[in-house]
């Protein structure tokens, strides 16, 4: 799993059925700091993620299982971070 | 799967059913020679591993699903394993 910052929302009204009712998130990749270490993303929120929060996030495969019905998501978020405890952080 | 040192943990409250009761450990994939490699992802503790140990690293879901005996879910990268010793062509590290 990977660190991000919700930094934005999608609206599609038109959208695959197996997406209804589901929110798609835009986010930026981070470090376990929040430093920005990539690619902008959109995911699908299954945590109610709101703009501003670390958050993490599954790719591949199992995005798409992480939703109760099969679905073609390729990035989901699955929890928001509270606080990382990081020993080697300076 | 790939070897990594443990670094940290992650608090996260609110998080996808499926991760739910279990270790959200941080962990910094190393080199052969146990210099940090890449970036540091987050991985579901399987191993009663702890901050500062090196460890096996599974990234792989239907694996992942197996460990944990469940069915297959938002699980992808699991700690299966604390590393002893890695032999590689008659040296050890």
């Amino acid at each position: 799993m990977h660190f991000a910052r919700v930094i934005g929302t999608v609206v599609a009204t038109e959208k695959v059925s197996s997406w209804r009712g589901i929110r798609l998130l835009l986010l930026e990749p981070t470090d376990p700091r929040g430093t920005p270490s990539g690619k902008r993303l959109v995911a699908v929120d299954l945590v109610s993620a709101a703009p501003g929060q670390r958050v993490f996030y599954v790719r591949g495969r199992e995005a798409a299982v992480a939703l109760p019905v099969e679905n073609p998501a390729d990035a989901a978020i699955v929890g928001i971070v509270d606080h990382v405890r990081d020993e080697t952080a300076v | 799967m790939f070897v990594a040192r443990v670094v940290g943990e992650v608090v996260a409250t609110i998080k996808h059913p499926e991760l739910e009761g279990r270790t959200l450990l941080l962990v910094q994939p190393l080199a052969p020679d146990d210099t940090p490699r890449g970036a540091r992802v987050i991985a579901l503790d399987a191993a009663q591993a702890g901050v500062g140990d090196r460890v096996l690293v599974l990234d792989e879901g239907n694996g992942a699903a197996q460990v944990f005996g469940r069915p297959r879910g938002p699980v992808r990268t699991v700690v299966v394993g604390v590393v002893d010793e890695v032999t590689e062509a008659g040296s050890s590290c």
